[in-house]
């Protein structure tokens, strides 16, 4: 049961959108799209509103093929980047118009907008027009909106993108809460990696039109199938430190070399990638284990409570996540901790070898 | 320093006053100035009051003229808004065919106006124009200088033909800025063609439907060099617009002041009816995005 997208590929004049794409959604799950920008995301979900239809493949709900059937047969509903309302309806009218298409009667029409108000905080503004409310109000009524249809399919584009941070982190907490609560298939796009994992449920994760990792979300961020994939899911984007492992060294190419215990025990001889995401690099030390490399600093941007300190390794770009807000001497050397009990080990090729151990990771 | 600082700020104020001083006020002062007056030479001049406004305000031929301004006007606007509307619903959203419509809409904005007169001149004589020739052939009695009703159906036609095409390329500019997200929520909300036009695209034209609107009532208000080439105010006086007849008075029969009564006036009524009709509009689309 559920929705399932079978071999789907879009492409539009010759350009390829999505290929390839095989996935299977349970009824009554929650689903986030992970993926950067350009990456299909929005294709997908127009494929499975039915917006657009595939070049080739099929899909299916309750396992009847849905793949030409119109939009307005389905049983969908859609929240957007930008701000969706009809202009000219009052809140309450935007938030019924579905309802009133349907034909459902008034005085039910009215307790539904009621109650969908009540959740998303709107009860208050129900005479007034879009546009005399905040982007966040305008987005909490497109959110209503889609809600108080009851879809069986519920999907929501980036739908926060466009607030400020204070209003998208009290969206996303309230959204969790509302989702929790429904039966609907909730799926739910964005590029970043912290708002996936706060959404919880499984996760798809999408690269250049093709699904490249499926999964439930945490266990994908901690062991991210490739390069790409952990790529995608770090922010900022994970760091890499190229390494050969012969007998029972591994060396850097700083020349430094690594005792191979904990995880790494056992590694074949070979060339690796090292991957290690940046809240695990210090400039202090944090622990006895901790390995230091020597690096210069290159850059060093404040980001609200965080110092994201980029330097560099021996050609290595390297981005450390400091707590607080941190000064740095530009140009200056400066020493990087790490423990490599956090080492993610990657083939050459890109494709993950060992992770480490969850309880290591923070 | 503080002073001679403050005092260079209005050297920044000046190209602009200069401006609108030449292009503004100096001539609308000497147009009130000529209408207090009675001037019969250089030098003899005569302050008269409202002389003039009380002479004008009673002309018959004046009001008559204002009458068939409006209707005029009234008639231009009931028929290119929709009709402009509905060519810009009809017009490719892109491709080719999308160039190909914007441009052949702008071919007639590019024809001088006394240049559309002379065309349409042409075009509707009954001995030679292809219009006017043709429709005789077909056995229809045809002729802008011989009818009022021709001249009129000759004048409308013209003025669509010309103007259509500012509200089609208007309302074409608003269509494209609604965002594609519009059309598919309504999509999935399951709303009809027409529901999508009323609630969305109206509502999201209104801002350039109402410039649309102004420019249009504005120009049609002051219409002259068009019907002063195709007919020249006739036949008899039937299609004489306030314009034609403000320059009858004025440089045929060289009465300045009333002339220069009767441009203010003219004038105020532009200002008036503008200000009313962007009034209207603003309040139906408050509290819209």
């Amino acid at each position: 049961m559920g929705l399932s997208l079978q071999n789907l590929h879009k492409s539009v004049d010759g350009e390829i959108h999505l290929s390839g794409i095989d996935l299977t959604i349970e009824s009554g799950s929650r689903t986030v799209v992970l993926g950067r920008t350009l990456s299909g995301k929005t294709s997908l979900l127009r494929i499975m509103a039915g917006l657009d239809r595939p070049t080739r493949g099929a899909i299916l709900v309750d396992d009847k093929d849905v793949t030409g059937v119109s939009v307005r047969k389905r049983s969908i509903a859609m929240v957007y980047q930008q701000f969706i309302n009809y202009p000219s309806f009052t809140i309450f009218d935007n938030i019924a118009s579905p309802l009133k298409v349907a034909g459902m009667p008034r005085d039910q029409i009215k307790k539904r907008v009621m109650e969908v108000a009540k959740v998303l905080h709107l009860t208050g503004m129900l005479h007034r027009m879009p546009a005399e409310l905040s982007g966040g109000q305008q987005q909490r009524t497109a959110i209503a909106r889609a809600l108080v249809k009851d879809a069986q399919l519920l999907l929501l584009d980036e739908p926060l993108v466009n607030l400020d941070y204070k209003l998208r982190e009290e969206l996303q907490t309230e959204l969790q809460e509302i989702f929790r609560q429904r039966d609907a298939m909730v799926v739910y796009t964005t590029t970043e990696p912290g708002e996936a994992l706060k959404f919880g449920g499984s996760i798809v994760v999408l690269d250049g039109g093709r699904v490249i990792q499926t999964g439930p979300t945490t266990q994908v961020y901690r062991n991210p199938a490739n390069l790409k994939v952990a790529e995608v899911f770090s922010d900022p984007p994970i760091n890499y430190l190229d390494c050969r492992v012969d007998a029972n060294t591994l060396t850097l190419k700083s020349g430094l070399s690594i005792p191979m215990t904990g995880h790494l025990k056992g590694l074949t001889p070979g060339r690796y990638t090292l991957g290690v995401r940046s809240n695990n690099l210090s400039l202090g030390r944090r622990n006895k284990l901790d390995m230091e490399l020597t690096a210069r600093i290159k850059l060093a941007e404040i980001n609200g409570s965080e110092t994201f300190i980029h330097v560099d390794c021996f050609g290595s770009r390297l981005v450390v996540q400091e707590v607080g807000v941190r000064s740095a001497r530009i140009g200056s050397e400066t020493s990087v901790f790490v423990n490599p009990a956090r080492f993610f080990v990657f083939t050459g090729s890109g494709d993950l070898v060992l992770s480490p151990d969850p309880f290591h990771q923070s | 320093m503080d002073k001679w600082e403050d005092n260079r700020a209005w050297f920044l104020v000046l190209p602009v006053f200069i401006i609108v001083a030449f292009s503004a006020i100096i001539p609308l002062m000497t147009v009130v100035n000529y209408s207090l007056q009675d001037i019969f030479g250089p030098g003899q001049r005569v302050f008269v009051g409202v002389e003039w406004f009380k002479e004008v305000l009673s002309d018959k031929r004046l009001h008559e003229a204002l009458v068939r301004q409006f209707i005029f006007s009234g008639l231009v606007l009931l028929i290119e808004m929709p009709l402009g509307i509905i060519i810009a619903l009809m017009m490719p959203k892109k491709g080719w065919g999308a160039s190909l419509s914007l441009v052949m809409l702008a071919l007639p904005l590019l024809i001088p106006w006394n240049v559309i007169g002379t065309i349409w001149m042409i075009f509707t004589r009954p001995d030679i124009g292809l219009f006017g020739a043709g429709i005789n052939a077909l056995g229809i009695a045809f002729d802008h200088t011989a009818s009022p009703s021709d001249a009129w159906v000759t004048l409308m036609l013209m003025e669509v033909w010309h103007w259509t095409p500012l509200v089609a390329l208007l309302a074409y500019a608003g269509l494209r800025a609604i965002p594609e997200a519009y059309f598919q929520a309504a999509r999935i909300d399951g709303a009809s063609a027409w529901a999508i036009f009323k609630y969305i695209q109206l509502p999201k034209m209104r801002g350039v439907l109402t410039i649309a609107l102004l420019l249009r009532f504005m120009d049609s208000f002051l219409i002259y060099a068009e019907p002063f080439v195709l007919t020249g105010g006739g036949p008899g006086n039937t299609t004489t617009f306030l314009s034609i007849y403000l320059v009858k008075v004025a440089v045929g029969q060289f009465d300045l002041g009333p002339a220069a009564a009767f441009s203010i006036i003219y004038f105020l009524i532009i200002l008036l009816l503008s200000w009313l009709f962007y009034q209207v509009l603003q309040n139906v689309g408050k509290g819209e995005a």
